[in-house]
């Protein structure tokens, strides 16, 4: 790798150049080195990192855990706990593991949080990078298919252990309220599902929290209730995965919670909205452990 | 190409500059002011589809007047720039003044090294924390940069719209009273003849937007419709154009003016 590589690309140029509307096709042509996962030469991910499953020894990365997703009748839901951990150790109280990445979607990632990150920064620069170009937002599967594309980019870092499984909802403008709101998951290889059930979680402590959210789930509901069930999916999450992090009254840690409606567009939540919730729910398990 | 020829820099130049100032003196105008609330960008534009005022980046605008070609690429270019830099620092490190350096860089040079030079005028405007931190550059086809403090006027016929600017417009104008002094000004600019019922403009004849300080993070917002309809002078609401009215929308002309027969002006 050539350290002294330069930020941007070499002349004026690139940027007069006919070329894609697409930020990612066009930093990979002109700067590839801003890429994650990239070194600079021809894009291939660096070689020699021993993974955790690879190399003799391990490498600890932060990691993400328990994020959750579910519609309702005026849209859709995205929530995720506070906790990064590494190996045993909380590596971050407070990480944030949902991100708005334009007016009508939002992402919430698991696994390295490091690439995780970097991914969405790159996807939510995509998005808005053709809206400007083109006058016009992507539709809403041309988001999702972009969100899978750049996963299986990641294919390389995930067969040495650094896997990243993003969760994306978003706001079909094209369709009724009702059915407007879509979650999209993936694996490893970029492979891309729609979750028509209507709910859906990933993480280490997913098992769990869509147990809760099977029997809570209702697609009827109002954003209020909706808010709710997420909450308590995630207590659930934490109640019973070490590596996911429960609501930390002491600090004032709630998890971040974005809805997304026609109206209103994607909003993250307030903490003092979001506090007010939690404190019910952690009320309501005093009384009743199981919930 | 050979050069059979002398002939003198000054003539040279002289003579790209009577080609740029007729490409962009064919369209029609376009006004960017500031008000209390951010910038607001109001062009006569009678498409819906070809816009001439546009996002850079999230406190950063752009407005064009000339071959729409040429100002796309542009426009295309500045975005590109503001994203890559924004992605390699951060959101914060991309500035106006950065962008109106880098169109004047890429229009001088043009100016003088390429067969033709671009036949546009750009207005970048950035907006600020306060009303007194707002930005206006002015790029021309030569790569002139200036840093206006008030308003831009560009493309079509020039004077007469920045005449009336000069007596209207005053700094921390509200929102109505702004596209109420920019809308009247561009009416100011119609040749002389125009029959009085085309002299008001209404909602389909313009193309308005704002970088609204309020906003978060995007404050690049268009005014359209009933929105517009709302702000406009009470005499120009009911104005209203069908869009089938026969006029193309987008100002351009064939290159060179068509072979000599484009001198019109065309609004």
């Amino acid at each position: 790798m050539e350290f002294g590589s330069p930020v941007t690309p070499a002349g004026i140029g690139a940027y007069l150049a006919p070329g894609p509307s697409s930020f990612t096709d066009f930093v990979t042509a002109n700067a590839p080195h801003l890429l994650p996962g990239r070194t600079g030469d021809a894009g291939r991910p660096p070689a020699a990192a021993p993974g955790p499953r690879g190399g003799g020894h391990t490498l600890d990365v932060p990691h993400g855990t328990t994020i959750v997703a579910l519609t309702f009748s005026g849209g859709v839901v995205i929530a995720g706990d506070r906790r990064a951990t590494s190996g045993n150790v909380i590596a971050q109280r407070d990480i944030e593991k949902v991100f708005i990445t334009d007016s009508h979607s939002a992402v919430g990632i698991a696994g390295s949080a490091g690439i995780a990150i970097q991914m969405v920064r790159l996807f939510s620069v995509e998005l808005e990078h053709y809206e400007k170009l083109e006058g016009v937002p992507l539709s809403l599967d041309g988001k999702s298919n972009k969100l899978a594309s750049m996963v299986q980019q990641n294919l390389g870092a995930a067969m040495q252990g650094f896997v990243v499984v993003p969760l994306f909802v978003g706001y079909d403008t094209e369709k009724e309220p009702a059915q407007a709101g879509r979650i999209v998951t993936y694996d490893a290889t970029g492979g891309r599902y729609d979750e028509w059930l209507g709910y859906h979680s990933v993480g280490s402590g997913s098992v769990f929290a869509k147990s809760s959210l099977k029997k809570l789930h209702d697609p009827s509901a109002d954003l209020a209730a909706t808010v709710r069930t997420a909450v308590e999916a995630l207590y659930d999450a934490a109640d019973d995965d070490t590596a996911t992090g429960g609501p930390d009254l002491v600090r004032r840690i709630f998890p971040v919670v974005v809805s997304i409606t026609g109206d209103d567009g994607a909003v993250r939540r307030s903490d003092e909205e979001i506090e007010a919730v939690v404190r019910e729910v952690v009320t309501g398990r005093t009384e009743r452990p199981g919930g | 190409m050979t050069m059979p020829f002398y002939s003198s820099v000054d003539q040279l130049l002289r003579d790209r500059s009577e080609l740029a100032r007729k490409g962009i003196s064919r369209g029609r105008s376009v006004v960017v002011l500031t008000y209390s609330g951010g910038v607001l960008f109001v062009a006569e534009n009678r498409g819906r589809a070809l816009r001439k005022v546009s996002e850079i980046y999230d406190r950063i605008g752009f407005a064009a007047v000339g071959r729409y070609n040429e100002f796309e690429t542009l426009r295309n270019a500045g975005i590109r720039m503001a994203d890559v830099r924004g992605y390699s620092y951060d959101r914060r490190d991309v500035t106006g003044r950065m962008l109106a350096n880098f169109y004047a860089q890429v229009l001088g040079s043009a100016f003088v090294d390429q067969p033709k030079p671009y036949e546009v005028e750009l207005c970048l405007a950035a907006v600020g924390g306060d009303s007194d931190s707002d930005e206006l550059y002015r790029v021309t086809y030569d790569g002139s940069i200036t840093d206006e403090p008030q308003f831009v006027v560009m493309g079509g016929t020039t004077e007469p719209i920045s005449a009336k600017l000069k007596e209207t417009y005053r700094a921390g104008l509200d929102l109505p009273a702004a596209v109420a002094v920019a809308v009247e000004g561009l009416q100011s600019g119609m040749p002389n003849g125009t029959p009085a019922a085309d002299r008001l403009l209404g909602v389909s004849a313009l193309e308005v937007a704002v970088l609204d300080r309020s906003r978060p993070r995007r404050t690049f917002r268009r005014i359209e419709g009933a929105a517009l309809r709302e702000l406009l002078p009470e005499e120009n609401r009911s104005v209203d154009a069908p869009a089938s009215s026969g006029v193309a929308g987008g100002d351009d002309v064939p290159a060179g003016g068509g072979a000599g027969d484009g001198d019109q002006p065309r609004s």
